[in-house]
């Protein structure tokens, strides 16, 4: 019996890593469905915005929410940024060009973080309580990250689905040419887009403060999972991302349940490499 | 309405249009018609600023549209039904036709508009949350021109309308081009199916290897010795 009530406080918090997860996956999404680019620092972008918040809080002692509110703002500037000045550049050249220049964004975010706040783990020094529900241990800061992941995707969906300019974020991840025959502005879409990517990871940044510490290569705990997602769900593809990481973290969970932690990630992987050879275009895609 | 003098224009270093002349008056209905890689898609891609233009001029109401970015063509009034009609496959029948109104120009007659094409096109009312990829090749083709037509333009350009489809569906593709035209919009037709479309239009230009080869009023093209001789079967 009590064998039982630990496994579905391990499936009840893989569920609740998951939505973070989802979230990131759908930043990378969009950002590669709309501008045909993967960003490869990522979970970079989300070391930015936790570290925001950290010096924002803790350096000059603003309220979290406000913290929280600028960092998503900050990190939706950098997406912005990111593909005015990096990606706009290389649009049309061959695709290994993206690697490169998203993989040296990379080591320079770290670096530059490394110099800037040293290798020092720091946290909020929150305590969120612990919730006690019929003898499972629910960790409340977990709550309200998934709570809130699934509110902002519910939110993106609503974007995507009821606006114009959602339309044409839809419209032109399927036919990048003729959507300009409708008055379509790529360019700006692409921008809209990288910055919504960003407003994204910095969100997702706000949600991963409340658990881990921060520190300049925090973006290995993540970049790597969240790619595999994404890839795992179709490249591009939003609904088989958003599956595909409740897949990712359930078995992170239940691995780590049955084994230990790193074994979770462990056998997250292996399922992964499974699976593209089974299915290289990801379980839910379409793509060539 | 539309000019079009000495029109030059191509893909990199390879010559599709070879100086083109070509005019359509206000409420003309024109059709371009000529063999499988005549470059007639490439006319119209050209028009709508999908390909730069090479030499030459072409401008719409006296505007020249050499220096207007691809995106501002369909504010001059100019919308383009695409080759194999290009749909956005994976979303609704709605969602295409909103695409079709992106223009802040267009945005505030979207209800009205979407009355109207559900008005031509009842099918696609009944079916308007149906995915696009989904539908039958009439179905497609109805709402391509529909997406065209959301932007309530002045001049319509058609790349092959009735390409694939049965010919049950060709004739009522072509008498809706003719509704559209009897509704005073200006139309620029391209067609394979040179019998039909010279029975709806005023005028037509024969195009072969990138140039005019001929050009006159239908009924006269319809019985021109060498378009009979060109087109074996006519
Ligand atoms: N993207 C492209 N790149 C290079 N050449 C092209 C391209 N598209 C078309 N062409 C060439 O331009 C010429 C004209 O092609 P175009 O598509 O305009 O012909 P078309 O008259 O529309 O033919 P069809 O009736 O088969 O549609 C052809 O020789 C074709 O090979
Ligand atoms: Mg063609």
């Amino acid at each position: 019996m009590i064998f039982d009530i630990f496994l579905v406080e391990a499936i009840i918090n893989g569920i609740l890593f998951g939505g973070v997860l989802a979230l990131l996956a759908l930043g990378l999404n969009l950002v590669f469905g709309v501008v045909d680019v993967v960003w490869i620092c990522y979970a970079e972008l989300v070391m930015v915005g936790m570290y925001s918040i950290y010096w924002g809080n803790n350096h000059f002692g603003l309220p979290l929410v406000i913290c929280v509110v600028i960092a998503i703002f900050a990190v939706a500037l950098l997406g912005f940024l990111i593909h005015f000045l990096v990606i706009r550049p290389i649009l049309g050249t061959p695709p290994i060009n993206q690697l490169l220049v998203t993989g040296g964004l990379l080591f320079f975010m770290q670096s530059l973080a490394t110099l800037l706040f040293t290798g020092d783990f720091r946290n909020l020094g929150l305590h969120l309580p612990v919730l006690e529900l019929a003898e499972m241990y629910i960790s409340f800061s977990r709550l309200i990250a998934f709570v809130t992941a699934l509110l902002a995707m519910v939110a993106l969906y609503m974007f995507l689905k009821r606006t114009y300019l959602g339309a044409a974020i839809r419209a032109i991840s399927q036919d990048r040419e003729v959507v300009v025959l409708m008055g379509v502005n790529p360019q700006r879409v692409y921008l809209v887009a990288s910055a919504l990517g960003g407003g994204l990871a910095g969100l997702g940044a706000a949600l991963l403060i409340l658990q881990y510490d921060v520190h300049p290569l925090i973006g290995i705990s993540f970049g790597p999972i969240t790619f595999m997602i994404c890839v795992l769900g179709g490249l591009g593809n939003m609904i088989g991302g958003f599956i595909a990481a409740f897949v990712m973290s359930q078995l992170i969970s239940l691995g780590g349940f049955f084994l230990e932690t790193e074994w979770g990630y462990v056998i997250a992987f292996v399922f992964f490499i499974i699976m593209m050879f089974i299915r290289p275009q990801g379980l839910f895609g379409n793509r060539s | 309405m539309l000019e079009l003098n000495n029109l030059t224009a191509g893909y990199g270093s390879f010559q599709a249009l070879f100086s083109v002349n070509l005019e359509v008056k206000d409420g003309e209905a024109i059709a371009v018609i000529g063999p499988n890689g005549a470059g007639k898609t490439t006319l119209l891609r050209t028009i709508s600023g999908m390909l730069p233009v090479q030499s030459g001029n072409l401008s719409m109401e006296g505007t020249s549209l050499k220096d207007v970015p691809p995106y501002r063509i369909i504010d001059l009034g100019i919308a383009h039904v695409p080759e194999n009609r290009r749909l956005f496959p994976s979303m609704s029948i709605e969602d295409n036709l909103r695409m079709g109104a992106f223009t802040p120009n267009a945005r505030p007659h979207y209800e009205e508009r979407l009355d109207f094409i559900f008005n031509l096109f009842p099918r696609l009312k009944e079916r308007r949350s149906q995915i696009a990829g989904t539908l039958s090749g009439g179905e497609q083709q109805m709402c391509a021109i529909g997406r065209a037509l959301m932007s309530s333009p002045k001049l319509l350009l058609m790349d092959e309308p009735s390409a694939g489809l049965a010919p049950v569906i060709v004739n009522q593709v072509f008498q809706l081009v003719q509704q559209i035209r009897d509704q005073g919009l200006t139309v620029l037709i391209v067609e394979q199916n040179i019998e039909q479309v010279l029975q709806i239009v005023d005028r037509a230009y024969l195009m072969e290897v990138g140039s005019i080869k001929i050009s006159g009023k239908a009924g006269e093209l319809i019985q021109s010795e060498s378009l009979r001789k060109a087109y074996v079967g006519l």
